[in-house]
């Protein structure tokens, strides 16, 4: 019986959580689009959101890039398909784990980031300070961080695409004495748009749920410091859970996409 | 004659007193809950051109949410507020934004922008509302003016992590009276703050309010604050304007809760 009164409590938290994710996207959307537009900021906070990921997608796009081909090579040696490692290499990386793997990097870094960031200064009234000096610090605050988030995330994805190749390329060139330009020219010659254009549509999808799932965190946390770590941990949490849900849906929109 | 009778005279009086005076803050019949707990009840206040008001009350007893809904950063559930002779429930979001730029706000932790420098934070307010001295003028000699008011005007390009708490409340005082509002609403002033620093800070209110002839709400439980701040007092008790008076009627009164405040 107080299972199913906390399960349904916890479904009822679950739908109310969406409602109002939806609403604070809504209210995005609406406010996005209505002067004065805060260019300053925006751009202060594409250089945040660029600069506070980038090593961080740079190291974990390489050290992908060489597992993935170490761990594939004793497999594809075994069916004499060694050949093919450039291009299973490039398609899986700039489909699937380029994408997905920035996005989760970004989701920990960055969410949590701006969660923490919007939860401290609600609860030092930092955004009633704002609000009372004549700015909208929806506007200010969660407008621009959502903007440069969808943003920079694609422009991220491309560099940690790029990092991840060069680690499968140099773990080819010692081991398989493939020089980077073949690698690269047989990489390049297996892509198609149709795989860069969905994982790059995705990738800014990636950037909106992140900035999105962060800003409404922050900006709805509790009074107390103890709310701004639940509020950067909780948008940990379902920014990355939001990111395997869109990443479901946009394979599955390209799939039927691509039938047609 | 009973309490009740004593003071409705008293405020009788005072209405008939304040004739003269243009009301700048109206409030009636102010009522707000957050769920059981009902912390305004039916809460009225009228503050006068140039007045310096105090309204005091036990921590969670309201003040901090009354003067919010002043502003327009809570909605009452039901009641009358009136800034300037404009009502806050019926304006658009542009023109309280206008009416917020006559009203200072000095907030209980200073609020002071933590990204920001202290010449950041003092510019801030002015972006919105720099029609107001032409898109073009200089913010420089404004930001300089009200840091020397403050005394901080070797602080200009300092962090407020930088700042002692004394400082931040000085620099949140000088972004309060920046855009030279007509109202300044304090809450808890001196809050926080050593008694000597408190002292500066009351010092400082009562320069300003001297200078700039604005009209002050100071929403405190500091009863040395009070004091030397006061022209009239406003206890809030039980969600309702239990008292009022000057500090000197006040604590003279036989009252049991009204004698509670003035204590030592």
């Amino acid at each position: 019986m107080e299972l199913a009164l906390q399960a349904k409590k916890n479904i009822k938290h679950f739908f109310t959580e969406i409602g109002e994710l939806s609403h604070f996207a809504g209210r995005f959307f609406r406010e996005f689009l209505k002067p004065p537009f805060e260019f300053k900021e925006l751009l202060r906070q594409c250089y945040q959101v660029g600069n506070r990921s980038l090593v961080l997608v740079l190291v974990t796009g390489f050290i992908i890039g060489l597992v993935l081909t170490l761990q594939s090579r004793p497999t594809l040696i075994q069916f004499g398909a060694v050949s093919m490692m450039p291009n299973m290499v490039g398609i899986s990386i700039v489909r699937e784990i380029g994408p997905v793997i920035t996005a989760l990097i970004c989701a920990g870094r960055i969410a949590s980031g701006i969660g923490a960031e919007l939860g401290s200064m609600k609860v030092t009234e930092q955004i009633d300070a704002m609000e009372v000096s004549g700015t909208n610090p929806f506007k200010y605050l969660v407008v621009t961080r959502i903007l440069a988030t969808t943003l920079m995330l694609p422009l991220l994805v491309v560099f940690g695409d790029l990092v991840a190749l060069y680690g499968s390329a140099l773990v080819e060139n010692l081991k398989g004495d493939v020089s980077f330009q073949l690698y690269f020219n047989t990489v390049f010659d297996a892509l198609s748009y149709g795989d860069l254009v969905p994982a790059t549509v995705k990738s800014f999808f990636f950037g909106f749920v992140i900035g999105l799932v962060g800003c409404y965190k922050g900006y709805h946390s509790k009074k107390g410091t103890a709310g701004v770590g639940i509020a950067a941990n909780t948008a940990v949490v379902m920014a990355s859970l939001l990111v395997f849900v869109v990443d479901f849906i946009a394979v599955f929109v390209s799939d039927i996409f691509y039938e047609l | 004659m009973n309490y009740d009778m004593e003071l409705k005279e008293k405020i009788a009086a005072q209405n008939s007193q304040s004739v003269q005076k243009k009301v700048v803050i109206d409030l009636r019949d102010l009522r707000k809950s957050f769920g059981d707990n009902h912390v305004l009840n039916g809460f009225n206040m009228r503050l006068y051109e140039g007045e310096n008001l105090v309204v005091m009350g036990k921590s969670g007893s309201g003040k901090s949410v009354m003067i919010k809904c002043l502003v327009g950063l809570m909605q009452p559930d039901s009641g009358y507020i009136e800034v300037l002779g404009k009502e806050i429930k019926t304006l658009d979001r542009e023109t309280l934004d206008i009416l917020r730029s006559d009203i200072g706000f000095l907030f209980q932790g200073s609020a002071l922008y933590d990204s920001m420098t202290v010449r950041e934070n003092l510019e801030f307010p002015l972006r919105r509302h720099k029609e107001r001295m032409g898109q073009n003028a200089d913010t420089e000699p404004l930001v300089l003016e009200v840091l020397e008011n403050v005394g901080l005007a070797h602080a200009i390009d300092l962090m407020p992590e930088e700042l002692s708490g004394g400082m931040k409340r000085r620099i949140a005082l000088a972004r309060t009276i920046i855009l030279k509002p007509k109202i300044i609403l304090y809450d808890e002033p001196t809050s926080g703050l050593d008694p000597i620093t408190s002292k500066e800070i009351i010092e400082l209110m009562r320069s300003i309010q001297k200078k700039y002839g604005t009209s002050s709400l100071i929403i405190t439980h500091d009863v040395d604050c009070a004091r030397v701040v006061s022209e009239r007092m406003v206890l809030l008790v039980d969600g309702i304007n239990y008292a009022e008076g000057t500090y000197t009627e006040l604590s003279s009164s036989n009252d049991p809760k009204v004698e509670a405040f003035f204590k030592k």
